[in-house]
């Protein structure tokens, strides 16, 4: 490159000693919160009770026990079969939002988004309201037991359903309407296009769909906890083994166990990714969906009924908070929401989840953001860049049960200077920004790769700082997807139950985490209460984030068709 | 383009970092005992309250959860204990823990005005009792009628295949009431019947839980027709209006001591005598003679609705320490019996 012969040498060393100081902190986090606690745990498993090295010992004394064979079992096959089902109805839903002109189109999106709102556990709760042996609906079962199979299968494709939504939207979105029109022109029907054409070009993301719902499925624990009656998962069985017996060792096995599909999962869909060919070429042309009466009208029925399901679960969940005492008193107040009574942490709890789902929010915009900006645009330290890449995705394959009981296992080493974070609120804001990395750091990236370089080589020829260049440009160009990495780690942490349940101590207990006790010791209604007020609390959230962050939205958009015009 | 907003984030950041520095750094001149508990949620705001209106400078901390995940936490944290005192867990497992020398002996002011059957005995005492927790039976009536079935009066009535799938039963490793439940079915029948009725139980239980009022609140919601549990919470959901009817079967009551004791090691001992001397007072007994028939003071009269004034009649023979010794190998049975049951058929 030209520019280089004349940047003077003690420059670009002084660029490389910059970028490797700041990519430093990024590294130094995720090793630390990330890699370090997983160690511990596979070091755990391989330790008997006393710390005597056993090797895999552990896992072949699991292993033969019929029972914690039968948990494996079972998760494999609930896994697969809520997978199937969630993408099979978020395909077709999506199909419906971007391929058809049904109307409601936009308020189907915005309903889909619903179950973000609301802790694994409130599907839990309402489908007992719904289906359980009081239920409104009991009939529908035909006499079957919600508690079990159907009422976890049931729970989870609602709680994963806006995620197969969300990478199946975009994979129907990118659509080239020239090879529809060349389909047409070639006399190909409807059925035939579809199959020659649509299916293969969303492949990729229909089996990135499937893989990303097994993995929530398999490491969640919230609705079979509440509506899995006795039957055995590996994800309750972690917790009983961990919180129950204080099986520490039996639960990094289990935790290892875990750990193998999630990662199965996570490599098919890393592979799938990397495959070239799912990318649109530059001359494609947008598909523009045509108006079919018969096929809007048949979507706008299939939409309206997942629409309804997906909406009567929030529903009956804020209706089982306001009644006194269901069947029964059909009262309808406040009363459920009066906490001291089920949970001694009741509303402390809720003002802890609202902190950490603030600190989670901003720390982790500001942790995740500097680390994707130095992959993507530093150019100095190329092994660290990789590894801090590496370590990002990690998450993507680790169980927030395995990633929980990795802290414990890290933190309960006498010697280790962290051990004084133990209980705190900062260890559950560091462990929650570990357990989301992955997808606002990816988004980020996305973002990032979407910018010109030459905005960089820019900045270089003018021999500004990449500091300026990256808040006078940069930053503001990149501003939505940082609104919304914030946006996305507030929710999660806001209804994360999963990593947490281990580490948090009386003054630190969590609003999802009440629900989790509330509804164990049977305080149902209770449990309820605390769910809806999470998903309220997420809905005004997200909305006021939208609003308050409308004027900065506009103003960089503004400023970027200024710039394109 | 400039993002004037963005100059007011070094504020916000100093403002956070100050609310997460905040927990640590509040003023802490009072003692903060911790206190682990498997007392009733709606218990733990009056105790707290009424010990420390006597003892203004000790503060209550609660660790609470289900008996059995308590005592499986203070075992997993013997060697550094984090527990100052625990408070209203079985007498059984301070027994368990008093074998493992984990608890330090202490006889609080007023100890020999204890009822003598309430309190350890020896001259060196590691726990003092509280008031006895005894099983029951929280029966739906609206949905026993609606079955049109006879109300059960025996513990051997619950194997009769009419209430297949609707009986629930608190699990007995994770709670002290239903490991009370086990423990007098296995003394009062002997080791080979108890097992030959819990067999025959097994097949009408729908779920265990995990804690031990979950299945009477069940009952109270006509979830399940029929929820075992202990006397205090279905007292308590009556007076709420549910509608339950108590049954205390006529074989007899499985039955423990809520109790409490010092954690052998804690810094805190001076505070944590304070709390078993407030524990034994007259006035706490009066608090526990809110929600339980039988406390450990005499001159406490209980007066709790719904319990027949003759509970202490009805309780069967127990011996604790006998639960105690055994309670590893009873779990393990039961464990091997019923956890591997799924319910997926």
């Amino acid at each position: 490159m030209p520019q280089a012969l004349y940047r003077p040498r003690l420059a670009g060393l002084t660029r490389a000693t910059i970028s490797l100081l700041a990519i430093t902190p990024s590294l130094l986090f995720l090793l630390l919160a990330l890699a370090l606690p997983l160690a511990a745990l596979l070091s755990q498993a391989l330790h008997d009770r006393a710390g005597h090295f056993v090797g895999l010992a552990n896992l072949r004394d699991y292993l033969a026990n019929p029972s914690l064979l039968a948990a494996l079992g079972n998760s494999l096959i609930l896994s697969l079969v809520s997978a199937g089902i969630t993408v099979t109805l978020a395909f077709l839903y999506a199909y419906g939002l971007t391929r058809t002109r049904m109307p409601g189109r936009g308020l189907f999106a915005l309903i889909a988004q619903l179950p973000l709102l609301a802790p694994s556990l409130l599907p839990g709760i309402a489908l007992i309201y719904l289906f359980g042996n009081q239920g409104i609906l009991k009939g529908a079962l035909g006499g079957h037991s919600i508690y079990g199979p159907i009422g976890i299968v049931l729970g989870e494709v609602f709680w994963t359903f806006p995620h197969a939504l969300l990478i199946l939207t975009a994979a129907l979105s990118l659509a080239d309407a020239r090879l529809y029109e060349a389909a047409r022109a070639l006399k190909a029907g409807p059925w035939r296009r579809f199959a020659t054409i649509t299916l293969p070009s969303v492949r990729p993301g229909l089996i990135s769909a499937f893989v990303a719902v097994f993995a929530m499925v398999i490491t969640d624990f919230g609705v079979p906890k509440v509506i899995g009656g006795q039957m055995p998962l590996l994800s309750t069985d972690i917790y009983r083994q961990v919180i129950g017996q204080q099986n520490f060792q039996r639960g990094a096995v289990v935790a290892l166990l875990l750990l193998l599909p999630a990662l199965l999962a996570f490599l098919i869909d890393r592979a799938m990714a990397a495959r070239p060919g799912a990318a649109l070429g530059g001359k494609a042309v947008a598909l523009v969906a045509e108006r079919n009466r018969a096929v809007d009208t048949v979507f706008l029925i299939f939409c309206a009924a997942v629409a309804g399901c997906l909406l009567l679960i929030p529903v009956t969940a804020l209706f089982a908070s306001l009644v006194r005492l269901w069947p029964y008193d059909l009262t309808l107040d406040l009363w459920h929401y009066q906490f001291d009574m089920a949970d001694s942490s009741g509303w402390e709890a809720y003002g802890n989840s609202v902190k950490l789902a603030a600190f989670t929010a901003l720390c982790g915009t500001l942790v995740i953001f500097p680390g994707a900006w130095l992959v993507v645009k530093g150019r100095a330290a190329a092994a660290m860049r990789q590894g801090i890449h590496a370590l990002a995705l990690l998450p993507l394959a680790v169980p927030g049960l395995v990633l929980g009981l990795g802290y414990v296992f890290f933190l309960a080493d006498p010697d280790n200077p962290l051990r004084m974070l133990q209980g705190t609120l900062a260890l559950l804001v560091i462990c929650t920004i570990a357990h989301y990395y992955s997808v606002p750091h990816l988004s980020a990236m996305t973002a990032l790769r979407r910018l010109d370089p030459e905005l960089e080589e820019a900045g270089r020829a003018l021999k500004v700082s990449p500091a300026v260049t990256l808040r006078r440009v940069t930053l503001p160009l990149t501003l939505p997807v940082v609104l919304d990495m914030a946006s996305y780690l507030f929710l999660s942490a806001l209804t994360t139950v999963s990593a947490v349940v281990f580490l948090y101590d009386p003054d630190t207990s969590l609003a999802a985490l009440a629900v989790l006790a509330m509804d164990d010791a049977g305080d149902t209604a209770p449990a309820a209460a605390m769910a809806m007020l999470i998903f309220a609390t997420g809905a005004v959230a997200r909305i006021g984030w939208a609003l308050a962050t409308a004027g900065l939205r506009r103003r960089t958009a503004r400023w970027q068709t200024r710039k394109d015009g | 383009m400039r993002l004037r907003r963005l100059s007011i984030l070094p504020l916000a950041l100093v403002a956070l970092a100050m609310g997460l520095a905040a927990p640590a750094s509040r003023a802490q001149e009072k003692t903060s005992l911790t206190v682990y508990t498997g007392l009733e949620a709606d218990q733990l705001k009056a105790y707290k309250a009424a010990f420390e209106a006597a003892n203004p400078s000790v503060e209550i901390r609660w660790v609470r959860d289900s008996n059995g995940v308590i005592i499986a936490r203070l075992l997993a944290e013997k060697a550094a204990p984090k527990a100052d005192v625990v408070m209203g867990v079985t007498a059984t497992s301070l027994m368990l823990m008093d074998q493992e020398g984990m608890l330090e002996p202490y006889a609080p002011a007023g100890l020999a005005q204890v009822k003598p059957a309430l309190r350890d005995s020896r001259p060196q005492p590691t726990w003092v009792g509280m008031d006895v927790l005894s099983s029951a039976l929280c029966v739906s009536k609206v949905e026993r009628e609606k079955l049109g079935l006879a109300l059960p009066t025996r513990w051997t009535d619950l194997t009769d295949p009419a209430w297949k799938g609707r009986i629930t039963m608190p699990n007995p490793a994770s709670s002290g009431t239903g490991f009370l439940m086990v423990s007098a079915w296995l003394q009062m029948m002997g080791e080979e019947k108890g097992w030959a009725f819990m067999d025959a139980l097994d097949r009408n239980i729908a779920s265990y839980s995990h804690s031990g009022s979950k299945p009477c609140k069940q009952a109270a919601t006509g979830e399940f027709a029929i929820g075992l549990s202990f006397e205090y919470r279905a007292s308590k959901l009556i007076e709420q209006g549910a509608p339950l009817e108590l049954v205390l079967p006529a074989e007899g009551l499985g039955w423990d001591m809520e109790a409490v004791g010092i954690v052998k090691g804690t810094p805190k001992l001076a505070a944590a005598r304070t709390l078993l001397d407030w524990a034994v007072t007259p006035e706490a007994n009066a608090l526990y003679a809110q929600n339980f028939a039988i406390v450990a003071r005499p001159e406490v009269q209980p007066k709790v609705p719904h319990i027949p004034a003759d509970l202490e009649s009805r309780l069967v023979k127990q011996d604790f320490a006998w639960a105690a010794a055994n309670r590893d190998r009873i779990l393990a049975e039961w464990s091997r019996r019923y956890d591997a049951k799924s319910e997926a058929k």
